[in-house]
């Protein structure tokens, strides 16, 4: 009896938690964003009015979906959507093409190298995130490091305008999440049975080939995990858009905070959120049953 | 002459000097740091040959077989296959096809796929790779599996999809490191078999890996027997048992009684040897020993004879002992006599009669007898 309850509780404890830290807040986020904005403390009128006007007691559920409306009516919305989610996936391409080939070179290190060459991809994590993207104001502004750089070499007489474009954007974007692709990806290349190469060279295969035929097929969970672990938090991200984007880098996490702190209109802000929530759930659901089915597939 | 052998004990290119070997293997070695894997190696081996590599663990079998394959490159010497010079040639180049100790299948590919793998990569036409395909399945008894992924087979169904995808390009050398390690016991003999009819039904030259002397004598035409990355003997399997050129390979290569003594004589071709360990005076087929030469000579336990009466010459060939253990091994027995002077004999007798008059049993007095032809002089 006593140890039934022991095991129940350790089964409960991850739904504990996610109820606690995830569903609650999202439940609250959700209550808010059919919430109308007043000029009041909190700024938003409440989902059910327990009173009426004379001061009754007569409980009246008030849902406004006017917030989820003008998402769709105001263009301005569905661009930061759309320009959110285009800035998220070339970003992820371009990780990817940065990562994997990182990540096949420190496969194939030789053993004793890994462990520090896989501390060398986490050591950045050890600085704060925010004055990582500030230093790359230095790099990428006109008379930056970058700039000054390219300049002395001659390959360029004047500077190039990249800090407040979506380049800025891109390469903040990759620069902060690529240990996030690279990861996963050494993960699934190291355990790969480096025979299966030899395999495929001893069958006529030539080094390009056996690479396309057998490596990328077998890292494919590595990919499509390192990918969502890129996109998902590119899409809703504000930090970098800001800092590096300026004041034209339309993205949805910075449109989110701008309703939120600036409008201060925190259900239109909350419908954003539910929305982008939304949009991030599909592929996150999409990849999980892909990675069941090929679980049934393979029989693990 | 009536001619009742198989094919390969009537062909014998080895022993023919005007046949040219199909695989030359010219002064190879290879290091690995300060490790030597393999030390200056010659070898030919002839075209249709099942050819064996047998040694130690850690001896350089595998090494020398993944230079053949080109995936290791040698640090000296050279390799010649049907007349090519492999030197720079890469593995994918090569007319060799190997079937790696894992196996090494794909493991996202079905069965059928990972067979069609070396047909792909020269681009020939789907119908013919179906073909060629259904073909080796049959070949290796695996029709009806071909849409299975590897997971799902056992570990002796791998085996032979290996195999499979190692022979459908029909290469001219077909290398295999130990082929037959994962399996268990049963399936091995079985297996060992198969293999054999495979080689001979196709044709193709084999070199195989393997540390199981048993193995590499059952199916060998010949073998090579290596030692700290030298071959110490090439031959066929019953030259290299009757044979053995040297203690190792006679101690490596079944069980054997190695006696040391001195030469006291030599005269047409035969060897008389003092040797006081055992206690006996040994005459030998042999030569080149100057007498006072000190030498070993190797028996096989069952060349020796066991008896519980005096034979009437003692004079040499005989050494008088006491039974001190028997090993029951079914079909045969081994005992261990240890003889007066205090050396240890094993001798090994067929229990082909169940009632015996006068069993020997432990504590027995017996004599040890062998005939001349019995014993071999030991080079080194
Ligand atoms: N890639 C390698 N790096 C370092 N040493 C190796 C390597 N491959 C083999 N060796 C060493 O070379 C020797 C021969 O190995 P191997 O050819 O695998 O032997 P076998 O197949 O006969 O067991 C061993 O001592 C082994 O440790
Ligand atoms: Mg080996």
């Amino acid at each position: 009896m006593n140890t039934s309850w022991g095991k129940r509780l350790v089964i409960a404890a991850p739904y504990l938690w996610l109820g606690l830290f995830f569903l609650i807040p999202f439940l609250i986020v959700l209550k808010l964003s059919f919430a109308e904005v007043v000029l009041a403390r909190p700024p938003y009128t409440p989902l059910i009015e327990w009173l009426n006007a004379a001061g009754q007691f007569a409980p009246k559920l008030r849902v406004n979906f006017a917030n989820y409306l003008l998402l769709l009516s105001d263009d301005l919305y569905i661009r930061s959507f759309l320009i959110s989610l285009r800035i998220a996936f070339f970003a992820t391409l371009i990780a990817l093409a940065v990562g994997y080939p990182l990540a096949y070179a420190m496969a194939r290190a030789p053993e004793s190298w890994r462990a520090i060459l896989v501390m060398l991809v986490i050591l950045p994590f050890w600085t704060s995130f925010l004055i990582r993207v500030y230093a790359w104001i230095g790099i990428l502004k006109n008379e930056g490091l970058l700039n000054a750089a390219l300049m002395a070499v001659g390959i360029i007489s004047k500077p190039l305008v990249i800090m407040n474009t979506d380049w800025a954007v891109y390469i903040g974007i990759v620069y902060s999440y690529l240990p996030f692709m690279v990861l996963p990806l050494y993960a699934a290349l190291e355990k790969q049975d480096p025979s299966l190469l030899e395999a495929a060279a001893d069958l006529g295969a030539p080094p390009w080939k056996a690479f396309w035929t057998v490596t990328v097929p077998l890292s494919l969970p590595g990919i499509v995990a390192g990918s969502l672990l890129v996109f998902i938090p590119a899409v809703g991200e504000f930090v970098i858009p800001d800092i590096l984007g300026g004041s034209g880098t339309l993205m949805i996490g910075k449109t989110l905070w701008a309703e939120f702190f600036n409008n201060r209109d925190w259900p239109l802000a909350s419908a954003i959120a539910v929305v982008l929530l939304v949009v991030l759930v599909v592929p996150i659901v999409w990849f999980q049953r892909q990675q069941a089915a090929r679980a049934v597939e393979d029989g693990r | 002459m009536n001619d009742t052998r198989t094919p390969r004990a009537r062909i014998e290119p080895w022993n023919d000097p005007a046949a040219s070997a199909y695989v030359r293997v010219e002064g190879i070695a290879k290091s690995f740091g300060a490790q030597v894997a393999v030390a200056n190696v010659d070898l030919a081996i002839h075209k249709g040959e099942f050819f064996s590599l047998l040694g130690p663990s850690g001896c350089g079998k595998t090494t020398l077989l993944r230079m053949l394959a080109g995936f290791e490159t040698p640090d000296a010497g050279r390799i010649l296959i049907d007349g090519a010079d492999m030197t720079g040639v890469p593995p994918h180049r090569r007319p060799v096809n190997m079937m790696f100790q894992s196996y090494a299948l794909f493991p996202h590919m079905t069965v059928e796929q990972n067979i069609a793998f070396g047909l792909r990569q020269d681009g020939a036409p789907k119908a013919e790779i179906a073909d060629r395909v259904a073909e080796m399945l049959a070949l290796v008894k695996l029709d009806g599996f071909g849409r299975r992924k590897p997971h799902q087979l056992s570990g002796g169904q791998r085996q032979r999809v290996a195999l499979a995808r190692a022979l459908v390009k029909k290469p001219k050398l077909l290398l295999l490191d130990e082929p037959l390690g994962a399996l268990d016991r049963r399936l091995r003999e079985h297996t060992q078999f198969e293999l054999v009819n495979i080689q001979e039904r196709l044709g193709i030259t084999f070199i195989i890996v393997t540390h199981d002397q048993e193995e590499a004598m059952t199916m060998s035409s010949r073998m090579a027997v290596m030692e700290h990355g030298a071959i110490r003997q090439v031959g066929t399997p019953a030259e290299v048992y009757e044979r053995p050129a040297s203690r190792f390979v006679a101690e490596f290569l079944g069980d054997a009684n190695i006696i040391e003594g001195r030469v006291t004589s030599s005269a047409n071709g035969r060897l008389q040897i003092a040797a006081e360990a055992a206690g006996c005076t040994i005459a030998v087929d042999g030569d080149g020993l100057a007498a006072g030469a000190p030498c070993a000579v190797a028996f096989r336990p069952e060349k020796l004879t066991l008896a519980k009466d005096q034979p009437a010459d003692t004079s040499s060939n005989a050494v008088a002992g006491t039974v001190f253990d028997i090993a029951y091994l079914g079909d045969m027995s081994v005992y261990h006599v240890r003889t007066d002077a205090g050396a240890t004999l094993r001798v090994a007798a067929a229990n082909s009669q169940r009632m015996i008059e006068r069993p020997i049993t432990w504590d027995d007095r017996v004599w040890v007898t062998w005939a001349p032809g019995a014993g071999v002089v030991l080079d080194r």
